[in-house]
């Protein structure tokens, strides 16, 4: 009798975690990686999920020529570093954070429109053992008009 | 021993639900981890859905409504209040489906009107996406207070785009975050076919060679296979169902156009702290093809907005 009635509750604790988990990237988004856009006007997307050390997001969307972007990649404090890679249609890397002392924006614009593929992935701290650590990513993007 | 096996069992209960609960919010509906590809896509597109069986979470991003209305007025297109949808017609959307896709709609009307300085109907479209917006029960997308700051900032366009960006990305977070990721694609089509319902409309038949909206409109074509997965990821859903198909309609015209662009190459110039990212680009589209573009659209959208 008792584990019909316990069951359940814990059923609806575990699931209203699930969503709190959630309800505070949004509020993480907002309040670490908007600033970020600086002067670009936020496109109104919400891309956000939580991830933990070694896992990986992917994003596609297509940028056009005649605005100038801002990218913001924003990770949880709890979570090691955060990277990115811009790749086009033919899997040229455009963009890797690693190799631009793990920058947290990326400025850029085009001269012909293109459908591009952002991987983020949040490293590994190496340690042996223990609980991976799991937190908020969100990616934001910003643009205003090419000057 | 039998109640050694309920504990057992109350475990695995547990342990299935907790993993469940676990793999929805990763996976958000939105795409999820192993995605398989069921959309034909050509050439360099299809290289770019390669290889992607690692992610644990896959976004597809459409332009935002906001992002349309700007490429709309950076080509030079002039203003059209006829070409919106009427904010008479909110009485006319009872369903989840119609809510979302008017959203999407009335949210793109809002910034089409925003960049353009339309002081009233800026105020007529944002009470619209706000009626949109309660009737599907997001909470606070668009409070009072985002109405008042709008009205005492009416003239300030920066002021407006921000508010109109902050409410769109409150109704999208919302739906996303409380597990309603059909409806969240619903809206962000809604508001793609809008744009791409009024760039299509603004066209000037007699100018179109060389006519920069032209231009944006073939871009268009970009999106519709991320559209499409972004769909996708969500199949099932009678109402998603029903959008896949409308939506392959206009892919088949888009895959008319054919669209050739140079390898890319970066360079980034340290002064302006930008990348530039070369590239030439080569394209097909026919007045015939446009014309039977901007049909397929006005159809599919007068559907949408009955």
């Amino acid at each position: 009798m008792r584990r019909i009635i316990v069951a359940p509750i814990l059923i609806l604790l575990i699931a209203a975690w699930g969503l709190s988990v959630n309800g505070q990237c949004k509020a993480f988004a907002k309040r670490t990686c908007l600033p970020e856009l600086g002067s670009y006007i936020h496109d109104g997307n919400y891309h956000a999920t939580v991830l933990s050390e070694g896992e990986e997001a992917e994003l596609y969307k297509t940028f056009y020529s005649d605005m100038e972007y801002r990218l913001s990649i924003c990770g949880d404090e709890a979570l090691p570093a955060v990277q990115f890679t811009v790749i086009d249609a033919e899997k040229k890397i455009l963009f890797s954070s690693k190799e631009s002392n793990n920058a947290k924006t990326w400025d850029f614009k085009l001269e012909s429109s293109q459908q591009l593929r952002l991987v983020i992935k949040v490293s590994s701290s190496g340690q042996q053992g223990g609980i991976p650590a799991t937190g908020c990513v969100a990616i934001m993007f910003g643009f205003k008009i090419k000057t | 021993m039998n109640r050694l096996l309920k504990i057992s069992n109350t475990v695995l209960t547990l342990l299935i639900f907790f993993t469940l609960i676990l793999a929805s919010c990763r996976s958000g509906g939105k795409g999820g981890k192993k995605d398989t590809d069921s959309v034909a896509v050509s050439g360099a597109d299809a290289a770019v859905y390669e290889d992607i069986k690692q992610a644990e979470k896959i976004f597809y991003t459409l332009p935002s409504p906001l992002e349309s209305a700007m490429l709309i007025k950076s080509a030079g297109a002039l203003f059209d209040d006829d070409l919106l949808n009427p904010v008479e017609n909110t009485k006319n959307y009872n369903s989840n489906k119609s809510m979302a896709l008017n959203l999407g709609i009335y949210t793109c009307d809002l910034s089409f009107a925003s960049l353009y300085d339309q002081t009233q109907l800026i105020i007529n479209y944002m009470n619209a996406a706000k009626k949109m917006a309660d009737g599907l029960g997001i909470l606070d997308a668009i409070s009072d207070e985002d109405i008042n700051k709008l009205e005492e900032n009416i003239h300030n366009t920066d002021v407006i785009m921000d508010i109109v960006s902050q409410t769109y990305l409150n109704s999208n977070s919302y739906l996303e975050e409380n597990g309603q990721p059909a409806i969240a694609a619903i809206v962000l089509t809604g508001g793609w076919l809008e744009g791409l319902y009024i760039s299509t409309q603004l066209v000037d038949m007699k100018e179109f060679n060389g006519n920069k909206l032209v231009g944006r409109i073939i871009d268009q074509k970009l999106s519709v296979d991320i559209l499409i997965k972004l769909l996708e990821s969500s199949k099932g859903h009678p109402a998603i169902d029903e959008l896949i198909t409308e939506v392959n309609r206009v892919k088949v015209v888009f895959d008319k156009i054919t669209i050739k662009t140079s390898p890319v190459r970066p360079e980034y110039n340290p002064a302006t702290n930008v990348t530039v990212l070369k590239s030439e680009v080569q394209s097909d589209l026919t007045p015939e093809v446009f014309q039977e573009l901007s049909k397929m659209v006005a159809e599919i959208r007068s559907n949408l907005i009955k």
